[in-house]
């Protein structure tokens, strides 16, 4: 076997393209077993699906775009840490804590015409510190980081149902939600009549910032060092490699904060309960399908966007369960360690 | 000479075994004798074949030749669990336990059936019993991380003989050891011995051996070059037969003459290093190299060169003391897989890396390819391109890509630890042209070696490390070889 891998990461070359092409055509078969061993008319189920995700103008543009950005932020969020080193299994609780911080100030009535301006910010600024926490207790204690950013997501979880609940409740105190933001607070949206809004452009144009930082600059180097060989870069490089994965930490949750900030400004304009129906797990799967390249990033988020979006118009059409989105999700996470492993394996048999 | 072959007095013996990896010749035709009863110090410096030998004996490698005999009787091992069913066991020099299970668990660990490989009747009660039998003091119930090191050992110990081991094997048993555990470990074995079984004792401290051990073998590059009761012979005698009566190359006379610039580039003062455990690895050492010079740092297994190596290298903090090192020290890892490249990079990343502590703003790579060009060039590194992955290199051509790298940019100082180890003689000797070529053009140049010729060859002065503190030594073979031991 003979590599000759380009100086970075190729944008595009079939070599790297076709294993994930052969997972999504497993993937797709198996959607077609689960389909009719529920008994549910297979024709009838993926007209569904094809009209919810890509059928119409409106279906892409309002229903899988609309999903697809928040997977892509925290997919891009998952990326960098991974890329990193960092196993942050945390992007659906730094997306939360995002939200609320957007949230909480979106209520405090701060800035007038530009709280957008403070409130993405804010959302930035507390996913950075609630993926501290993880990293903190990884620096100072050696706390294994997939286990303590996973336990943060029930914390942020349980932090949003209090907000919800007490001090950000809407002025009935009836229902478990936040009243609904002003326009002044709602993220434009790119085309009239449908409902994509700003925050995909900024996922679109995070994914390009990321790619470049990974391939041209100092810091996306180091970052990428740390992640392939932490000893080598302390040693060779002389990389204070704590500290590196703890920017890779705040980094990261950033990002997954900024998702949380532009799911409440662009999508649903108030906090509620559920807000994420688990978006920072699906992440996982962007990321991983994507080989943890932020372009690629772009096609597998507009993939589970529409994933996500046919599974909806499948259950109200078709009356197929909504949870089978996670039976192809789970799939292609064991569909893409199979292949690394076997790519592992050839390339120690050469 | 203690001659025994095939006598049923003799517990275990090894005749005429030859064992080969890749280039090297671990073992060459060597042998050993070891009466029933007796404790048996098997000697010899870093790579002489000591460990080789002992897992051939061990059944954890097989022979290229040679045959073994237990009890008199001729012995073919598959795997270790044939050796263990012949009552021969092992304790490795780094433990092979579990650390987040108890006591208990890491003895009946490997003693259970195909499937399960654990056995659950293995309970503390069962311990505590082999304890009382042994006189090994261990609590059964205790989780192994926090046992202190001495008693790790006793439980490898006691998982051997719970596999009732007529035959013990220990690899360099008190390296970990303080001298009052060292002290406990070598009355036990006394006594162990006295009850009629057998031990193999793995050392390269000479005067320990001789005053503990009966019978005494000296492995010299593979081969048995002494075979002694311990009370016949004296630390001299053993020492020369451990070091070699002549060195085959690189003698004194031959070198060319000193062109050491005599002036102090690198120094460390008072510099104390701590492990994770705390124990000093270095105590308090002061010492220097001059521009123009190789200086060879000789010592056997954890004797504080590596941490010695690396706190001139810059690349580890002094707990106490400080380091003057000039702005540029070039660094040759021991560990070249996990210290010096990333393999799935490619040639022009892993140039890259040198600077990726520093790095600023964006990364420059029609530069980095340049230079990563100029170095596979300098070095004679056979690679098709820049664009190579990294470890679609030979060992031999990856390190000298590490020699080109590190030596770029006119450093003042460059630190190599080990550099041909795993190499064959050709890349050994482009490796070694290129440490000379550095000191001719004034570079400080610090080599720790394992192996002994190797750092007399290339050398113009030689420190010697032991027991975690430097001293300075005459260019000569036998001071080396006895200061390395702890004797002088």
């Amino acid at each position: 076997m003979t590599t000759r891998a380009a100086t970075t990461s190729t944008l595009f070359s079939w070599k790297r393209l076709l294993p994930p092409l052969l997972v999504s055509a497993v993937v797709v078969g198996v959607i077609v077993v689960v389909i009719v061993a529920g008994h549910h008319d297979i024709i009838e189920s993926f007209s569904a699906f094809g009209r919810g995700s890509f059928g119409s103008a409106y279906a892409f543009w309002s229903a899988t775009l609309v999903r697809a950005t928040p997977l892509t932020l925290l997919g891009l969020a998952v990326a960098l840490a991974f890329r990193s080193g960092v196993m942050n299994i945390g992007a659906e609780g730094q997306f939360l804590a995002g939200a609320s911080a957007a949230t909480a100030v979106v209520l405090t009535g701060v800035g007038g015409g530009m709280v957008l301006v403070i409130a993405l910010p804010a959302a930035v600024l507390a996913g950075a510190l609630w993926a501290a926490i993880a990293g903190w207790l990884k620096r100072e204690f050696g706390v294994l980081e997939v286990i303590s950013s996973l336990m943060l997501n029930f914390v942020a979880q349980y932090l949003v149902s209090y907000l919800v609940r007490g001090p950000l409740q809407e002025p009935t105190h009836v229902y478990p939600q936040t009243e609904t933001f002003g326009p002044a607070a709602q993220l434009p949206l790119l085309i009239s009549g449908q409902r994509l809004h700003l925050g995909y452009a900024i996922a679109v144009l995070l994914a390009l910032i990321l790619w470049w930082m990974f391939r041209a600059t100092a810091v996306g180097f180091r970052l990428r060092a740390v992640g392939a060989g932490a000893a080598a870069a302390a040693s060779a490089g002389q990389v204070m490699v704590p500290r590196v994965l703890f920017t890779a930490f705040l980094l990261s949750g950033a990002i997954a904060g900024l998702a949380g900030g532009v799911e409440v400004t662009g999508v649903t304009y108030a906090l509620y309960e559920g807000i994420s129906p688990g978006f920072g797990y699906t992440a996982i799967a962007v990321a991983l399908l994507a080989r943890l390249n932020p372009l690629a990033i772009i096609g597998t988020g507009i993939f589970f966007g529409a994933l996500e979006a046919g599974a909806a118009a499948m259950q109200r059409d078709a009356g197929v369960p909504f949870q089978f989105v996670a039976v192809v999700e789970a799939l292609v996470v064991l569909g893409v360690i199979a292949l690394d492993w076997t790519r592992e394996r050839g390339a120690t048999r050469r | 000479m203690v001659s025994a072959r095939a006598d049923v007095s003799t517990a275990l013996s090894l005749c005429d075994m030859s064992k080969r990896f890749g280039t090297t010749q671990a073992l060459d035709g060597a042998s050993l004798d070891v009466r029933r009863g007796t404790l048996h110090a098997l000697l010899g410096e870093n790579g002489a074949g000591k460990t080789t030998l002992m897992r051939l004996a061990f059944g954890m490698d097989t022979p290229d030749t040679g045959t073994i005999l237990v009890n008199g009787k001729t012995c073919a091992w598959r795997t270790s669990a044939d050796a263990l069913r012949a009552g021969i066991g092992m304790v490795h020099q780094h433990f092979l336990l579990v650390p987040a299970m108890s006591v208990a668990e890491n003895i009946g660990l490997g003693r259970g059936g195909v499937f399960s490989g654990f056995d659950p009747t293995c309970t503390a009660a069962v311990v505590r019993d082999l304890v009382a039998a042994t006189g090994l003091a261990i609590d059964p119930e205790a989780r192994v991380g926090d046992l202190p090191v001495g008693a790790q050992q006793r439980l490898e110990i006691l998982k051997a003989l719970s596999h009732d081991a007529q035959v013990l094997i220990l690899d360099e048993p008190t390296a970990v050891l303080s001298p009052q555990e060292t002290q406990d470990l070598y009355a036990w074995l006394r006594r162990f011995v006295d009850s009629g079984r057998t031990v193999v004792l793995i050392t390269h401290k000479v005067r320990e051996a001789l005053q503990i051990a009966d019978d005494v073998t000296v492995l010299r590059r593979g081969r048995t070059v002494m075979q002694v009761a311990a009370h016949a012979t004296g630390e001299a005698e053993v020492l020369t037969a451990l070091l070699g009566e002549t060195t085959t190359h690189g003698a004194p006379h031959a070198r060319a003459p000193r062109r050491t610039t005599g002036k102090t580039v690198l120094a460390v003062n008072g510099v104390t290093v701590r492990d994770d455990r705390g124990t000093e690895r270095l105590k308090c050492v002061t010492t220097h190299v001059c521009g123009g010079e190789i200086l060879g740092v000789a010592g056997v297994e954890g004797a504080g060169q590596l941490e010695l190596l690396r706190v001139m290298a810059g690349r580890r903090i002094p707990d106490t003391g400080s380091a003057t090192r000039p702005a540029r020290v070039g660094f040759v890892p021991e560990d070249r897989h996990r210290d010096a490249v990333i393999g799935e990079w490619t040639l022009i990343e892993n140039f890259a890396l040198k600077d990726a502590g520093r790095a600023t703003g964006t990364m420059v790579w029609d530069d980095y390819r340049v230079r990563a060009e100029l170095g596979v060039r300098a070095q004679d590194v056979r690679a098709t391109s820049a664009h190579d992955r990294m470890d679609a290199l030979s060992g031999g051509n990856q390190q000298k890509f590490v020699l080109a790298r590190e030596l770029e940019g006119a450093p003042e100082a460059f630190v190599v630890e080990n550099p041909t180890r795993g190499l064959d003689v050709r890349a050994t000797e482009q490796v070694l042209d290129a440490l000379r070529a550095a000191r001719d053009a004034g570079v400080a140049v610090v080599i720790y070696s394992s192996d002994l010729d190797e750092l007399f060859s290339v050398s113009d002065r030689i420190v010697v490390c032991y027991d975690g503190t430097v001293h300075e030594v005459p260019f000569d073979r036998q001071a080396v070889g006895r200061a390395m031991v702890g004797l002088s």
